[in-house]
């Protein structure tokens, strides 16, 4: 169970995140999360979108390079430790994690996390045997 | 089976190829001698007479002519024809300096379009093809002589001449155009466009392409032949020559066949004048022994390359020149280390990436600095962010082997380095010396 992430290739200088976010604006793109990386020259800005196919052809369309990722989302019990008992989970079952970051989701049930791992599947199993909840892309769309 | 534009001169023997030199170079001097008053003094600085000069042997005997001589002389010192006798003027960019301007008789403009038609039979085409010329018409050469050259052939000619990618790309669908003449620069910028676009190669009804008019790499060859499903073809020549053709290459893909019936070659140590053999490399210089309006004697092209006599499996006997490592004033001397772009292109072509490159060469207390600008392509993006700077260092790697220096990268966005639809922009030197 999956949400696509898509990164975008930025220059790291003064406009080059605000042109890029007008133009998802200008094409009504629904954002759900949006986390940015960046080194002194470039950045990788990670969205999460309603549409993903809608938004990587506007990108495209505008010239960005960028791809799309399947990362697993999560619901995290909005409570001290509530994410000590995820990433435990995650630890347990030996995967690592490479990126996270939180986001706002449509239901009120706690804080919403992205994780970039090194093996979905093992950390979809291992999320939910601890009895994370797990959010889908189709959830995301609704 | 091969097929020639003119058989007779493009397979002659060398024994007959040495005669029509031999005749030509003697008669080309003293049509200079008797015209041209700046030739006339520079031999006589060397006490020569035309006498002197008895074939290809006494070549050797003249002196240079220089980039240096053709401005001094501009715009009429080196003609050698009335004005009356002339029909046409083509000329350079003027981006190293003052334009040069080249004259052309009538017998001149139909010898230059003969060497571009033996260019477009050698690589496949006849009077069934339709061959799109995208070079610029105008005062560059490389449109008028294709376009000439493509006509003497029979094929159906398109002059789009550059620009308008998307017309381009159209026309060549729209009428089936075969056979695509432009700078490699822009067939890469073409082919990347098609791709865009979601075209494959059996999508496209290109056979052939001949690119020639600035350097370019072996790696850069295979992409646009893959992109576009095409056998690409080197294409050689100097506004100061005639233009596009002085030489071509053939389905062999070795080295390009010079056309000595019109030009004489030779290779020479750039520092010393001394005249190289085969295989060694250095400065190409050019005799024209038929123009007869601008002609040319030992013009030193600043290409560097090497020439071989080489039996070549097309059957043509003419001299092949391999493909220029670029010119000397396209060279770049970074901290005494001498580069050229197309070296960079290598590199990037080597890893799978695109060619859109930009060197930016400056210097920063007193010691050279070169920062080498490579567009973003989906090949080297990644979501995660480590991978792409080790991608980088991988570029910088591959720099320091192939150029024995440290360049730093910078990864821009997709076409944010300025193309320029005739030629790419690939060096910005800053240096202030």
């Amino acid at each position: 169970m999956n949400v696509n992430q898509i990164s975008v290739f930025l220059e790291n200088r003064p406009g080059s995140l605000l042109a890029m976010v007008r133009v998802l604006a200008e094409k009504g793109v629904d954002m759900r999360a949006f986390s940015l990386a960046e080194t002194s020259e470039f950045g990788i800005a990670r969205v999460i979108v309603r549409d993903v196919e809608a938004a990587s052809a506007v990108l495209r369309e505008a010239g960005y390079v960028h791809s799309v990722t399947p990362l697993i989302a999560a619901a995290i019990p909005d409570t001290p430790g509530g994410l000590e008992q995820t990433l435990s989970a995650l630890n347990d079952a030996g995967v690592n994690v490479e990126y996270m970051y939180a986001f706002v989701g449509s239901r009120q049930e706690g804080a919403y996390m992205v994780f970039r791992v090194t093996d979905n599947d093992k950390a979809c199993e291992a999320l939910s045997g601890a009895g994370v909840r797990l959010v889908s892309q189709e959830e995301l769309e609704q | 089976m091969e097929r020639y534009y003119q058989p007779e001169i493009e397979t002659a023997s060398r024994e007959q190829l040495t005669a029509w030199q031999n005749e030509r170079l003697v008669r080309q001097v003293k049509h200079v001698w008797d015209n041209v008053p700046y030739y006339r003094k520079k031999m006589e600085e060397k006490g020569l007479t035309p006498d002197d000069i008895r074939g290809v042997e006494d070549l050797g005997k003249l002196p240079f002519l220089s980039k240096a001589d053709l401005r001094e002389a501009y715009p009429y010192g080196l003609l050698a024809e009335p004005l009356k006798n002339c029909v046409r003027i083509q000329s350079t960019s003027g981006t190293t300096g003052k334009r040069v301007v080249a004259f052309y008789t009538q017998a001149d403009i139909d010898l230059w379009e003969d060497c571009c038609a033996r260019a477009i039979v050698a690589a496949g085409g006849s009077d069934e093809d339709v061959c799109q010329v995208s070079y610029g018409y105008g005062l560059f050469t490389g449109g008028p002589g294709l376009n000439g050259g493509s006509h003497k052939v029979g094929c159906l000619t398109i002059p789009t001449s550059s620009g308008n990618t998307e017309r381009q790309i159209m026309f060549i669908r729209d009428l089936n155009a075969t056979i695509l003449c432009c700078t490699p620069s822009y067939a890469a910028y073409i082919a990347e466009t098609m791709k865009e676009m979601g075209l494959t190669p059996d999508e496209i009804p290109l056979k052939a392409g001949i690119f020639g008019a600035e350097a370019w790499s072996e790696e850069m060859r295979r992409d646009v032949e893959k992109t576009l499903g095409i056998k690409a073809f080197d294409i050689y020549g100097l506004t100061e020559l005639s233009g596009p053709g002085v030489s071509f290459e053939c389905s062999a893909q070795t080295g390009m066949h010079i056309n000595e019936d019109h030009f004489i070659a030779e290779v020479i140590d750039p520092e010393t004048g001394e005249v190289l053999p085969d295989g060694e490399q250095g400065e190409l210089v050019f005799t024209s022994i038929t123009k007869q309006a601008f002609p040319l004697l030992r013009y030193r092209t600043r290409d560097i390359c090497t020439l071989s006599h080489e039996k070549c499996p097309c059957g043509r006997t003419h001299v092949k020149m391999s493909k220029p490592r670029g010119r000397t004033d396209d060279m770049l001397i970074i901290r005494g280390v001498n580069v050229f772009p197309s070296q960079v292109e290598t590199v990037l072509l080597n890893l799978g990436y695109g060619a859109n490159y930009q060197l930016v060469v400056d210097r920063v207390n007193h010691t050279d600095t070169l920062d080498v600008l490579v567009e973003m392509t989906p090949e080297m993006f990644t979501d995660n962010l480590g991978e792409v700077s080790r991608r980088q260092k991988q570029i910088v790697e591959g720099l320091r082997s192939m150029l024995g220096l440290t360049a730093k990268v910078t990864l821009v966005a997709p076409k944010s380095i300025a193309r320029s639809e005739g030629k790419a922009v690939r060096v910005i030197d800053r240096r202030k010396i």
